[in-house]
Formats: C-alpha cells, sequence, structure tokens
C-alpha cells in the first residue's frame, strides 16, 4: 500500500484529494444553506457558502501538500542518509549523498540496474518505504485537518458567519499571491544565482573571476572572465553601432516625416524583424552573414598584403566571427530601438514644433535642435533597453560568434560571450559539484546584475519622461 | 542677398539629405528583413521534396508462416534494393570500392517505413512489389543542383569510338569547338561526364581531334550511331575531391535518370519522421509534439496567474509599497535576459526539485515564468482599456467590488487579455536559449506521448540541426524553421483575428 504510495506523483495526489475535498465541501455548504431556518436572514447565496466551506477545508491540504513539496523528498533523503547500513559510516557525507541519488534514480526505474548488490536492493527498498512513509503521513494528517476544519465552519456556517465578504477576502488574497509570484520569480533567480556563485567563489576566488584574463572552463580551470567580458562588450557595440543610427533614422521619418501609408507597412514590418525567433536569426548569421564576412575579410587581407609594407595577413577571417554576430543582433534589436523612440519623439508636444518652424527652421533643423534634445533621455533609455538586450542576447553569438576567449579588437576574430559560455558549459551532462557548472552561474549573475542596472535606469527614466509630457 | 540664397539651397539640400537617410535606413531594415526570409525561403525548398529510388520486385514469400520481425525485413529489402543495383550496373561488382559507393546511394535507414508498411500488409507471394527508397542525402543534394550539373547536347556528334586498354577509350571527332571550350579556362578542373544512351564516360583530355577518356557505366560496344549523333555533355563545377559525390555515382544517377528511376516526391517523412542521426531521414514531428506539450505547460501556468495579478493589481491592489514593489519588479522582470531564466531552472526546478531534464514540463514551467511579466502587461493594458462606467454601475447597483470585477469587467477585458496572451506564448514558442540550460538538447528519437516524457522542441532542434557537419542539414534546418515559422504566424493571426473582432465589438 505505502509502496504504491510512494510511487504516485505528489503533485497528482495534492490534485486529486483537494479536488476532491472542494467538491464535498462546495455541495454541502451549498445544500447546508438552502436548509437554513426561516426565521434566520441568509446572510450570504447558497454558492459562497459552500465556496466559504470549500475554501476552509481545502486550505490545511494545501498547506500540508505545499510544504511535502518543498521539504518532503529532502527529509526523506536525510532520514535515509543517517540510517544507511552498517559499513556506510566511513563515507563523507558527500558519498552518502550521491549514493542516495543513486538509489533515488534507481526507484524511478522499472527494474533496478543489473549488477546492484544486495545492500543497493534494501536501501532502494528503505527509500520507497520512507517516500511512501511520508506521503501517507501527509495524506492522513491532511484529511484528518480538513475534516476537522470542515466540522468547525460548518458550525460557524451554521450561527450565520458573514461568508461572502470571506470569500472575497479569499479570492483577494489569492490575487495577491498570483501577483507576488513575480516577486517569488525575482527571489527566485537572485537566490538561486547568488547560492550557486557563493558555492562557486568558495573556491575560486571573485577578483580571479573578475580580473582575470584567461578563460578556460571546458577543460582546465582557469576562471578569468575577463576576456568574455570583452567579448560581450565588443558584440553589443557592433550591434549598437548597427542598430542605433538606422532605429534612430527609422523612428525619426516614421514619427516626423512618413505617411499612414508608409507607417501601415514599415511599422508591421518591423513587428515581424521583433518576432522572428532568435535562434532564426542565429541560423542567419551562421549560413549567410558569417561566410560573407570572412570573405570580404580575406579579400581584404590580399589587397593589403599586396601593399609593400604589409606580409601577413591583418585580419583574422574566422569562418565564425564577432562582425557576424554583431551585424545581425544589431538587425534584431533595432526594432526595440526604433520604436520606442518612435513613441518618445511623437510624446513631444506639438507646440514645440511649430514654435521652431515660426522661427523659420526647417523640418530637419527643428527635429535636430528642438525634438532630439528634447527627447534625448527617452532616446537614451531606449539605446540602454537595446545594450541590455543585445548583451542578454544568447543564439546569435552562441551560433555565429565563435567559441574563443580572446581579447582581439580585430572583427573578423572569434569572439565569445558570457552567454554563449553559459550556454558550453550547461549543455550535456551538469553535475551541479563541479566548478565548471558552477562558473556558469557565476557568469549568469554577472550578467543578471548588468542587465538589470541598464533597465532600471532606462525604465526609470522611460517612467519619468512620460509622467512629464502626458 | 546671394549669401542669404545660398545659405537657403544648402538648408534645402540638408533637408533633403536627412529624409534620404530616413528613407535609407527604413530601406535597409526591411531588405534586411526581405533577405532572412528569403535565404531561408529557398534553403527550405529543397527540404520539402526528396529524390525516391523507384525498385520493383517479384515478392517471393519464403516462409508461410508468421510475418518476420521488421528488422529481417529491412535487411531483406535491402538486398533485394542492392541486387536491383547490381543487375543494372554489372560493371561495379568488379572492385570492392564502386560496390560500397553503389550502395551508399540508397540509405538503408529508409527502407524501416516500407518494412513497416510490409510488416502490416504482406503482398502475395509472386505479386508485384513496388516501393521507392530515398536516395542518400549527398546524391539527393546533387540532384537538386548541388554541385551545379550543366548539360548540353554535343551536336557535332563522335565519328568513331576505340577502345583502347580496358575502360580507356578515345574518340574521334571532326570539328569540336565545344568540349575544347567547355575546358578552357578553369582553373579548378571540372569534371566532364559524355552519356552517350547508357553509356557515360568521362573525359580524361581533349585534343583538337580527339577526346579520350574512361567508361564509367555500360559498354561501348552498345552505342549505336543514334546515341553517337546525340552525345550528351555533362559538366559538374566542382571538381571530385571537393564534393561527396564521386564522378562514378553521378554517372549512375545520370543513367538511372535517363531509365526513369528516379523521381521527386514530396518528402512527407520530414513532417512524420522524429529526428534522426541522417538528415534524409529526420522529422520534425517529435519537436512539434515536444512544442506542443510545452506551450500547454505554459499557459497553464503563465494565463491563469498572469490574469489573477493583473486583476489584483489593477482592479484590487490598494497604492502602497508592496504594490508599487510588484509593478516595478513585472517590468524588470519583463526585460531579464531569457538565458537567466533557464538557469532558474537548472537550478531551481532541475537540481533542487529533481524534476526530470528535456521534459516538457519543466521547459513549460520555465517559459510560463519567463512569459508571466508579458502576459500581466498585455492584461493589464486590456482590462484598463474597460471604461470605468461599467464598473461604476455594476457597484451603483450594489453588486460588490468582486462581483463587479468579475462578472462585468472581466468578460469585457477578457478578448483583449487572449489577444495578448496569444502573443507572449508565441514568443515563447520561438524560445531556445532557457530550453538548451534544462536539458532539451538530448537526442530524442521518439515522439513524446506526455509532457514528462523526454523531448525536444522546434527552435531546439533547429539550432541542433544547424549544428549539423553534413550539408543536407542546411536546408533540413531552414525547412525546420518554415514550420516554427508558420506556427508563430498562425498563432499571430489568430490573435489579430481576436483583435479585429473586439474593434467591431467596441463600436
Amino acid at each position: 500500500m505505502l509502496d504504491v504510495l510512494a510511487m504516485i506523483e505528489v503533485s497528482w495526489l495534492a490534485f486529486v484529494s483537494s479536488a476532491m475535498i472542494l467538491c464535498f465541501a462546495f455541495l454541502v455548504g451549498r445544500r447546508f444553506s438552502v436548509q437554513l431556518p426561516d426565521q434566520r436572514i441568509a446572510v450570504s447565496q447558497p454558492n459562497e457558502n459552500g465556496a466559504y466551506l470549500a475554501m476552509w477545508t481545502v486550505a490545511p491540504t494545501l498547506l500540508l501538500f505545499a510544504l511535502y513539496f518543498m521539504f518532503g523528498e529532502p527529509l526523506v533523503r536525510f532520514l535515509l542518509a543517517s540510517d544507511l547500513p552498517t559499513g556506510f559510516e566511513r563515507l563523507t557525507s558527500v558519498e552518502r549523498q550521491q549514493y542516495v541519488d543513486r538509489a533515488g534514480q534507481a526507484l524511478g526505474l522499472e527494474t533496478i540496474p543489473s549488477g546492484a548488490d544486495p545492500i543497493f536492493h534494501a536501501v532502494v527498498d528503505r527509500y520507497r518505504a520512507l517516500r511512501g512513509l511520508a506521503k501517507g503521513t501527509v495524506l492522513c494528517l491532511s484529511l484528518f485537518l480538513s475534516g476537522s476544519m470542515f466540522l468547525y465552519q460548518l458550525r460557524k456556517l451554521s450561527g450565520g458567519v458573514r461568508a461572502r465578504a470571506q470569500v472575497e477576502g479569499g479570492i483577494r488574497l489569492l490575487l495577491l499571491l498570483c501577483a507576488a509570484i513575480a516577486i517569488a520569480t525575482t527571489i527566485g533567480i537572485v537566490m538561486s544565482l547568488f547560492y550557486e556563485s557563493l558555492r562557486f567563489f568558495a573556491v575560486t576566488p571573485v577578483t580571479e573571476f573578475l580580473f582575470g584574463t584567461r578563460w578556460n572552463a571546458q577543460t582546465g580551470s582557469e576562471f578569468g572572465a575577463l576576456p568574455l567580458f570583452f567579448g560581450t562588450v565588443m558584440i553589443a557595440i557592433i550591434a549598437i553601432c548597427v542598430a542605433a543610427p538606422i532605429g534612430l533614422f527609422v523612428a525619426i521619418y516614421l514619427a516626423e516625416y512618413a505617411g499612414h501609408r508608409t507607417r501601415a507597412i514599415v511599422k508591421p514590418a518591423l513587428e515581424v524583424l521583433a518576432g522572428i525567433p532568435t535562434v532564426v536569426y542565429g541560423f542567419f548569421a551562421l549560413i549567410i552573414v558569417a561566410p560573407a564576412v570572412r570573405a570580404v575579410a580575406l579579400r581584404m587581407n590580399d589587397m593589403l598584403m599586396a601593399l609593400p609594407f604589409i606580409d601577413e595577413p591583418v585580419l583574422a577571417a574566422q569562418p565564425t566571427n564577432a562582425l557576424a554576430a554583431g551585424l545581425v543582433m544589431g538587425l534584431m534589436i533595432i526594432p526595440y530601438v526604433s520604436s520606442l523612440s518612435d513613441d518618445v519623439i511623437s510624446a513631444v508636444p506639438q507646440r514645440l514644433r511649430d514654435g521652431a518652424y515660426a522661427m523659420g527652421a526647417t523640418p530637419s533643423e527643428a527635429i535636430k535642435d528642438i525634438v532630439l534634445p528634447t527627447a534625448f533621455p527617452g532616446i537614451a533609455a531606449a539605446l540602454l533597453l537595446a545594450i541590455s538586450r543585445a548583451i542578454g542576447e544568447t543564439m546569435i553569438v552562441v551560433m555565429a560568434a565563435g567559441q574563443r576567449a580572446q581579447f582581439s579588437l580585430d572583427p573578423t576574430s572569434d569572439l565569445t560571450t558570457i552567454t554563449a559560455q553559459i550556454v558550453s558549459l550547461l549543455v550535456g551532462d551538469s553535475a551541479f559539484d563541479s566548478q565548471r557548472t558552477l562558473s556558469a552561474f557565476a557568469l549568469g549573475l554577472v550578467l543578471f546584475l548588468v542587465t538589470l542596472f541598464f533597465n532600471l535606469i532606462a525604465l526609470r527614466v522611460v517612467g519619468r519622461y512620460r509622467v512629464r509630457y502626458e | 542677398m546671394s549669401s542669404v540664397h545660398e545659405s537657403l539651397t544648402r538648408r534645402r539640400r540638408a533637408e533633403m539629405r536627412f529624409r534620404a537617410y530616413g528613407l535609407a535606413a527604413i530601406a535597409l531594415a526591411v531588405g534586411m528583413l526581405v533577405l532572412l526570409l528569403a535565404t531561408i525561403g529557398v534553403q527550405a525548398a529543397g527540404a520539402f521534396s526528396h529524390h525516391k529510388l523507384q525498385v520493383s520486385v517479384e515478392w517471393t514469400d519464403n516462409a508461410s508462416g508468421p510475418t518476420p520481425p521488421v528488422a529481417t525485413l529491412v535487411s531483406r529489402l535491402n538486398t533485394i534494393v542492392r541486387e536491383d543495383l547490381e543487375t543494372v550496373f554489372p560493371k561495379a561488382m568488379q572492385d570492392r570500392r564502386s560496390q560500397v559507393e553503389l550502395h551508399d546511394t540508397v540509405s538503408r535507414l529508409a527502407l524501416l517505413p516500407v518494412a513497416n508498411r510490409l510488416s502490416r500488409d504482406p503482398p502475395t507471394s509472386g505479386s508485384l512489389f513496388a516501393f521507392d527508397v530515398a536516395l542518400s542525402d549527398d546524391i539527393d543534394l546533387f540532384l537538386k543542383g548541388s554541385p551545379k550539373l550543366t548539360s548540353t547536347v554535343w551536336t557535332d556528334g563522335v565519328d568513331s569510338i576505340e577502345q583502347t586498354v580496358g575502360d580507356s577509350v578515345e574518340l574521334i571527332y571532326e570539328d569540336g569547338g565545344l568540349l575544347a571550350l567547355q575546358r578552357e579556362g578553369e582553373s579548378n578542373e571540372p569534371t566532364l561526364l559524355l552519356q552517350m544512351g547508357g553509356v557515360v564516360i568521362r573525359v580524361a583530355s581533349i585534343t583538337d581531334s580527339v577526346v579520350s577518356g574512361k567508361v564509367l557505366v555500360g559498354e561501348v560496344s552498345a552505342i549505336d550511331d543514334q546515341d553517337r549523333s546525340g552525345a550528351i555533355v555533362h559538366r559538374v563545377a566542382a571538381p571530385e575531391l571537393q564534393r561527396n559525390v564521386s564522378d562514378q555515382q553521378i554517372a549512375w544517377m545520370l543513367v538511372l535518370q535517363d531509365a526513369g528511376r528516379i523521381k521527386r516526391t514530396f518528402n512527407a517523412d520530414f513532417f512524420t519522421n522524429a529526428d534522426s542521426t541522417y538528415p534524409e531521414l529526420a522529422g520534425v514531428l517529435a519537436a512539434i509534439m515536444g512544442s506542443v506539450f510545452m506551450m500547454l505547460v505554459t499557459a497553464a501556468v503563465a494565463l491563469p496567474i498572469g490574469m489573477a495579478a493583473a486583476l489584483y493589481l489593477e482592479e484590487f491592489a490598494p497604492h502602497n509599497r508592496l504594490t508599487r514593489m510588484i509593478e516595478v519588479n513585472i517590468n524588470n522582470l519583463a526585460a531579464v535576459p531569457s538565458i537567466v531564466f533557464g538557469l532558474l531552472g537548472a537550478a531551481l526546478l532541475i537540481n533542487f526539485l529533481n524534476m526530470p531534464r528535456s521534459a516538457p514540463v519543466v521547459g513549460g514551467l520555465v517559459l510560463g515564468l519567463m512569459t508571466l511579466p508579458t502576459i500581466i502587461l498585455a492584461a493589464r493594458a486590456a482590462l484598463r482599456a474597460v471604461p470605468q462606467t461599467v464598473r461604476d454601475a455594476a457597484l451603483g447597483l450594489g453588486a460588490s467590488k468582486s462581483r463587479a470585477v468579475f462578472d462585468h469587467v472581466l468578460p469585457l477585458a477578457a478578448p483583449g487579455i487572449l489577444t495578448g496572451a496569444i502573443i507572449g506564448l508565441a514568443r515563447a514558442l520561438g524560445e531556445t536559449a532557457p530550453l538548451l540550460l534544462i536539458g532539451m538538447v538530448a537526442f530524442v528519437a521518439e515522439v513524446p506521448d506526455g509532457p514528462n516524457d523526454e523531448a525536444t522542441a522546434l527552435p531546439v532542434l533547429i539550432y541542433k540541426w544547424s549544428n549539423g557537419a553534413e550539408r543536407a542539414w542546411e536546408p533540413a534546418t531552414a525547412a525546420a524553421i518554415v514550420v516554427l515559422l508558420a506556427f508563430m504566424v498562425l498563432m499571430n493571426a489568430a490573435a489579430v483575428l481576436l483583435r479585429r473582432r473586439i474593434d467591431r465589438t467596441r463600436l
């Protein structure tokens, strides 16, 4: 019985039992209110009475299962690890933990892999029994608590409790909890990044990570991330050099010159540009842009070598290169620059332009001297957001920028970035105890903090700007 | 006076220039978009069709008992195909190397679907059994035009053919400007193949009146006068060492094509097969199913929670610090790089909560958290668009706050919320980076049955295929991109239709 229970997913268990409790309590509550004696005023409608009872009755069950979901399995593991058969005392706690992990994996399989010794079998059986026991306890406890709660609230209901107010309060709480998931997500991100990073920095000093110039995480153990920061900045600069002028001019044209017709064509095209998945951009960079960049670089090399004082190839002309990744990334972030700048430019009050025209300015002079300076904070924010996008962009650099961590100002050499390294470190098997895996989280932390910094500034500027002109 | 004129012209020119910059920027952006889409379209076009070899054989049932297992059938069919090819090209049996080359022209695994069909519905013994077998990826690419093959009829004709030693032949001809031209001025020595009827000769050298070469297919004695006068010159753009198909294989294909044995069919396998290590067999079905399961989980997570959060923030929340904090948080989350959500999934869901790797549930959860801010922002905008009078009317009639919101505001805002949600989900569908970190890159050759099965997703499949070494992966990748974009377009079209609908009801 407990063995069977051990193998049922805890989420299913929670779902089925709470659904049953909900239905039962709701139906009883509804029926109960119908049977209220006539002389007493029904405070709430039958459905609200049902919801009231259901809400209170299911609460203990949900709470218990939530607790089990978070702490149940670790507890079972802890019990098992501290209660291993004799002979395991000489193992370190980490080794014991790994043994328990293996038992846990074997538990999920239909048959225990051959070649396992009887002790392992026994441990797996014990694991199953403990897990079944834990789930059984939770189930019984939840039934008991929900049952008592049911009876207690039923009495309150007959005492004429204000069911509707409480139900609405409950709904409001539920909505608040949903809204709080956004905060929970942020906390989850920060916690997991910090936790794994701290484990990483326990071995590798922070200074070595931030200022070291040699990155060799795949094979060796050199974790100086400076080349990665360099590559990231380099590619982001190339991207913004492409996106800023194009995006800005597109925005200016759309906001100031374009007629209804042009807007109707260009705006959707830009939306398409923004909607194309990054992996598609990566493919484009890989098969079209990177070979093109390489061909041009090779030709330039030939031309330069024809000069008398140059006798070595000047450009690296790698098959995957920073320039290709940067160019395509620039293409990708054009819509981010243009749509936000468009909004900001359109928000500049017409009277400022009229004033400029009245003084004899041409439209372009009005834009250059009046509109753009006024809109500058907003445009800067748009550029900041675009830079933050470029830094966090992953697929294009993974596919087209290369893997070599180096300092090179030559845009046709292959560079690697923070995001590309995170992917290459975590793809494939990732045991969470190796320094190699943990370094990805340290990189992730840097990435998160940097983009957060940019975003916060940009969002604050955008927010202020809106307030000023609305 | 003239200085004013000058400055006016200058300023007018500056104005025109400024406008031109704007137009150029738009043209550049739109042009790049068109280039991108066109590249993918052109690349993908090749992958939606496939060249197949038609084989028909008299089926002999050697055992009247139960149908043999599929593996046996595959090897039996393989023998049939090989023997069939060997009877057409008996000379290939002379040495081991050309025998292997001949066998390599078809892919053995492509026989699996045929074998499956056969085991379901075995033909009666003695009847004619016809089936198609996919040609190998390199041959298929060649037949689709890579490397390029140009064929011209050699109108001058060959006067006589002399067989020298073994397969070497000399062709005597009179006025042969054509061949000489074909051969001249080429730095990388393209291959020239001369086809006369069922005979293919590789040209080794050309002089004014003699072409010497080697017979690749057929017997010289079989060439008649008609063949001689209608010889065809095939020119393969790349030299043999730079391509994956040999001259010999090209010669065989030319003869098979002439015999009408090769046909180009719609590549249905691409939509019904799962991933494979062979590009000619790889399909997108498993990835589509993986993506569908993932989107279901994502929608189940993000839609209700996002809607509830938006309702709270827009309708119920008091103006206090907590509310402001949540709002700032949501705005920031919307701008967090997607790969960070992948790290969250790897650390929290897989490492801490021990959820399975490569499962659509985990991918869906991660993408759900990632899409949540987008959906909240869209839902808030939709709720804000509901006129205040609706709320006031409901409250004025004595409805409670919740009643007013759930019975009157929410139904009006629902289509708008759904529109925003669909657009958010379409975005999540194309997301790759977070999925790479939670193990969705594992090679999965089976179609998943549910969200807990090992699976891969469409964008991840695209990433994996783009890394493939063989050239044939390129069109396959582009085709997978077309499928992905088609899904996204469908979702966005649904959103647009919904939006139109709302606009009409508002009027």
